[in-house]
């Protein structure tokens, strides 16, 4: 075994078992925490396929800014060190079991069916990877398109939350 | 031949002797390198705890600590002692492995961003094309860690406090990043070894072509380690200490260590993005030279922090927010705008000039840098201006103090 496998077999397993604490937690601080060490898991991952920039990205948008979100906002909503999360709403444990068997068995089919799953291809040279990404989210051949619309959306999202957040004059009155 | 990378070979070939598989080899080798730059940082901390309040008493027309060793020198050691011994409580109620997780994330968040730093031309942890993203990434542990203390602790002032601190370090993350990616454009490169590299002559070092990229920087970094002026998080009128009320010995030691150190740390990066990190005269020649520039730089920048924490006075929140959201991102973001177009028009300038004067390269990095310098001051005063504005018309829209003749009228003394 190379120290790298040695590497992923570590961090696939602690990446495992976080995302399990992840959803079986009563404590929902908790829970994000796990989630922290779970996308953490990921990022050494990335680092491992030789995707530093992915890796690097994902530490500062999903541990950096979402997963902080989400902290905050659970530490806002409701005073969890003496209830608990709460009851569930419903018990829908067969129906949850099945939807996710389903789900991965579709991953494993059609991804199983993929060739370069199977066998990676040998990493390329990396050295100007993020150039060649900055340059195909930007040029027309690319996804530009795509990349605008993520923009537009995230835009309107922005001005949805500010609209939804703003103080109506009227209701003071 | 380099002295460290000397080292390294002599380790690898006295493991290869007793038999080690060489990948093993080179994992303990990254391992020593670990422990070595972590030390290092830790023993610089350690020297600018001194070292600060020296300067700050100086400042302040004090003496410092002068007892312990000569001229105070082993107050450091003294305090690490005490810290040491006090006694190590846990609040009862508290979230015991949350607790005890925040002291070490909020060091490490900072020691791991030494592991891009470059010493020297040649000594640095390690060169990563994404570094600049790095750091920004990296910084994030340290909210992390200031969220986890303040909600572990079971401690509503630990929680306001916590909940302060975060909206100040998200906030000052947005104005921090966007100057980030001024050295990052006019390098064009993340690594941050480029970087100083694209800095070898005065003209060339950005803080000439972007001073206010450099300034704002300065400024949004300084919010993000909570110094005074931008000290709220701690503030011990309103609420007690911060989030880490409850810590005691060695755990509030850790983030003590943890804020210096990211002073410290702060400074490096601004005269490594800015100032020219190891650049300077004859360091190709002798490449150790640059570990006295790169630290003379440092500790330049690092003085300053130290004067501003001595004399400024502490900012108020609301003042915090709209500074933040109200100056510094708006002017990062026209900077961000004009910086690449001005970089545009003026790169082949010095090719339209070189029919008059000599070499147009030299003459492309003068225009450039000029013209940035112009776009960068323009840009500064314009903001002023606005500022200006926008702080008479609010006065003026406020309800004016009454003056004495008017608040009252002149009594009559016919009466």
């Amino acid at each position: 075994m190379t120290p790298m496998q040695v590497i992923f077999i570590i961090t696939a397993v602690a990446t495992v078992l976080a995302a399990i604490m992840v959803v079986s937690r009563r404590n929902l601080v908790h829970a994000a925490l796990f989630l922290v060490i779970t996308l953490f898991g990921v990022a050494v991952n990335f680092i491992l396929l030789d995707a530093p920039f992915l890796a690097v990205v994902q530490v500062l948008v999903y541990i950096g800014a979402i997963a902080i979100l989400m902290i905050f906002a659970v530490m806002l909503t409701r005073n969890i060190q003496e209830d608990g999360a709460g009851e569930a709403f419903n018990k829908n444990v067969g129906m949850a079991g099945l939807v996710s068997f389903l789900v991965l068995s579709l991953l494993v089919v059609t991804l199983g069916g993929w060739s370069e799953f199977r066998a990676l291809p040998p990493v390329a040279n990396t050295s100007g990877a993020v150039e060649a990404l900055g340059l195909a989210l930007a040029s027309a051949d690319g996804y530009v398109l795509a990349f605008e619309v993520a923009s537009m959306l995230l835009l309107g999202a922005l001005v949805g939350a500010i609209f939804v957040a703003w103080p109506r004059k009227n209701e003071n009155e | 031949m380099d002295p460290l990378a000397a080292l390294g070979e002599w380790f690898l070939n006295l493991l290869a002797m007793i038999n080690l598989p060489p990948a093993v080899g080179q994992i303990l080798l990254y391992l020593i390198g670990v422990i070595v730059i972590a030390t290092v940082a830790l023993v610089i901390t350690i020297f600018n705890t001194w070292l600060e309040r020296k300067i700050a008493a100086r400042l302040q027309d004090r003496v410092g600590p002068n007892r312990v060793g000569p001229w105070g020198l082993l107050q450091p050691i003294a305090d690490a002692l005490k810290m040491l011994t006090k006694e190590d409580t846990t609040p009862a109620g508290a979230d015991k492995i949350a607790f005890n997780i925040a002291p070490i994330l909020a060091v490490v968040s900072v020691l791991l961003i030494w592991a891009v730093v470059p010493f020297t031309s040649q000594w640095y942890g390690t060169r990563l094309n994404v570094a600049v993203l790095y750091i920004a990434a990296v910084g994030s542990f340290g909210v992390l860690a200031v969220l986890m203390a303040g909600w572990s602790s079971n401690n509503k002032y630990a929680l306001l406090g916590a909940f302060r601190a975060v909206s100040q370090l998200i906030s000052y993350e947005v104005p921090l990043l966007l100057s980030l990616l001024i050295p990052v454009l006019m390098a064009r490169s993340m690594d941050i070894s480029t970087i100083v590299e694209k800095q070898g002559t005065l003209l060339e070092m950005f803080v000439v072509a972007a001073p206010l990229a450099f300034l704002l920087f300065f400024i949004s970094s300084v919010a993000e380690v909570g110094r005074t002026p931008f000290d709220l998080l701690e503030a011990e009128s309103e609420i007690v200490a911060g989030y880490h009320i409850e810590y005691s010995g060695f755990k509030f030691g850790m983030f003590q260590a943890g804020e210096f150190m990211h002073t410290f740390t702060i400074s490096a990066l601004t005269a490594i993005l800015f100032l020219g990190g190891w650049q300077g005269p004859l360091v190709e020649q002798f490449p150790i030279l640059g570990l006295v520039y790169f630290m003379g730089k440092s500790f330049a920048v690092y003085f300053v922090t130290m004067w501003m924490r001595s004399t400024l006075p502490r900012i108020r929140i609301d003042h915090m927010q709209s500074l933040n959201w109200k100056v510094l991102v708006p002017v990062a973001l026209v900077l961000l705008m004009l910086t690449p177009l001005v970089d545009f028009f003026t790169k082949d300038l010095g090719n339209l000039f070189s029919l008059f004067v000599g070499s147009p390269a030299e003459l492309t990095l003068s225009v450039r840098a000029g013209a940035l310098l112009l776009t960068n001051l323009a840009i500064m005063l314009g903001a002023i201006e606005v500022i200006r504005r926008s702080v008479k018309r609010a006065t003026k829209a406020r309800v004016p103090f009454p003056r004495r003749d008017e608040a009252r009228p002149p009594i009559e003394e016919a009466a």
